[in-house]
């Protein structure tokens, strides 16, 4: 039988409520939320906080919406709710492609995108989703709120850049009206992490990629991206040799560990081949092609 | 600490410790053992109860987190007017071998009815997917929830349930 080890639990009745229970707590505070990463991370032992600070009842805290050319998505948001928006779905199908393969529908149930993001775990959909389409996360803290791109969230697994009293609030992404985005996943079963997988972004002026972002997860991208290649394919038109050109930059990019899971080469080239994938399926929805 | 919470219309309250997990206060301090408890990891999802109305992996959610809200296990389904159609689709249809996974295939399977009346075989599929049956005896759960989406007719008089959080996947 597995057990998290003895904790405190207390409850936030606000965000300042939150942010002010971190304060006292310190470092062995530790905010839960839906709590799927992080009670099996307790079982183990692999996290040891001291006092969890329950934020399961900031309602104002999960609302999606569109705000001016804004997508605000409040950290809260249960994988769920973002696979049930429709207004993510028509502005960034990249983020309803992800939703549908994280995890399993139970446990979308109860996850929050928040917290998902937080966690870092480099084998999560996510960071490379919501760094596809450079994203934004909204962190507010005992000093204010300061703005931190989902690209340089993670600092490290399991590890972000935020002060340990600053709480993500919301995510957020500007609307990009004639652009196509995409993710695709390979997994050994339904419900599984990875085994690799690529989001990618899309906007095309004429036939030339005019803008392109690349998320890659489980493959030891740094930040879950791949740099290069978008800057490798950027101006270059929308067809299958540039397609083939990303493949192999992305394979390049990514340095993935043997695991479980599979062999690095073998992570390596299928990390090339959903590139190419995605890039494909994001392209031809910039062209507002069903697919 | 002490947590308070509804479980299949009844209030409980019980003095526990903050570690203590959903489905271990369902079981251990309630004697409510039809939720099962597999894995500890949230992969089997044998000990899905709903919370709120929505299906949770009670491995996986601290008791207290369910302090103040409504739960309901598989001890819950049966209504004052019988079985639920599900559990009798369960029946007809040979929906299980073992059994463990059965509680936890039947609250889902629940939910998914209650948010689509007629669900497709793919549907059916991917609802349950966060649940595994290690009998492999999944053709007969797909067809005793069929057959519970064919026979509602007890679902109409069982508790309302009204949706509130997510929407199906």
């Amino acid at each position: 039988m597995q057990v998290p080890a003895s904790v405190d639990y207390e409850r936030a009745t606000s965000l300042d409520d939150a942010i002010g229970r971190l304060e006292r707590h310190g470092d062995g505070a530790r905010l839960i939320a839906g709590g799927h990463s992080l009670l099996p991370m307790m079982k183990l032992r692999l996290a040891v906080p001291e006092v969890l600070i329950d934020i399961n009842d900031l309602a104002e805290l999960r609302r999606i919406r569109v705000d001016g050319d804004v997508l605000r998505i409040g950290a809260l948001a249960r994988h769920a709710d973002l696979l049930a928006s429709a207004i993510v779905g028509e502005q960034y199908r990249i983020l309803h492609d992800a939703e549908r393969v994280v995890a399993d529908p139970v446990v979308r149930n109860w996850g929050t995108v928040g917290g998902s993001l937080c966690h870092a775990d480099p084998a999560e959909d996510l960071s490379a989703a919501f760094g596809a389409i450079r994203a934004e996360v909204v962190a507010r803290g005992p000093g204010g709120e300061r703005v931190v791109p989902v690209r340089e969230l993670a600092a490290g697994p399991f590890e972000t850049v935020l002060a340990p009293a600053e709480v993500v609030t919301e995510i957020r992404a500007p609307l990009r009206p004639g652009t196509g985005s995409a993710y695709v996943k390979v997994e050994r079963r339904a419900g599984d992490y990875a085994v690799a997988a690529a989001g990618a972004l899309v906007r095309l002026e004429g036939d030339a990629i005019a803008d392109v972002g690349i998320g890659l997860a489980a493959v030891g991208a740094p930040h879950s991206v791949a740099a290069e290649t978008e800057q490798a394919i950027l101006g270059r038109p929308a067809d299958e040799a540039t397609l083939d050109l990303a493949a192999t930059a992305a394979a390049e990019e990514c340095a993935p560990v043997a695991d479980q899971r599979g062999p690095s080469d073998y992570k390596r080239a299928l990390a090339g081949e959903l590139t190419k994938r995605a890039l494909r399926t994001a392209i031809a929805r910039a062209r507002g092609q069903e697919v | 600490m002490q947590v308070t919470m509804t479980v299949n219309g009844q209030p409980y309250t019980r003095d526990i410790e903050p570690r203590m997990l959903l489905v271990h206060f369902l079981r251990d301090e309630l004697g409510l053992t039809g939720t099962h408890w597999g894995c500890d990891t949230s992969n089997c999802g044998t000990c899905v109860v709903h919370v709120d109305d929505v299906p949770v992996k009670s491995c996986t959610m601290l008791a207290a987190m369910a302090s103040g809200r409504e739960v309901r296990t598989v001890e819950g389904l049966e209504s004052g007017e019988g079985l639920d159609p599900v559990q009798q689709g369960f029946v007809n249809e040979h929906g299980l071998q073992c059994g463990f996974c059965t509680p936890a295939m039947m609250m889902t399977a629940r939910w998914l009815l209650d948010h689509n009346a007629d669900p497709s075989q793919a549907e059916i599929r991917e609802a349950i997917s966060g649940t595994f049956c290690r009998c492999t005896g999944y053709e007969n759960i797909v067809r005793a929830i069929r057959w519970a989406a064919e026979h509602p007719r007890a679902a109409a008089e069982a508790p309302v349930q009204e949706p509130k959080e997510a929407q199906p996947a």
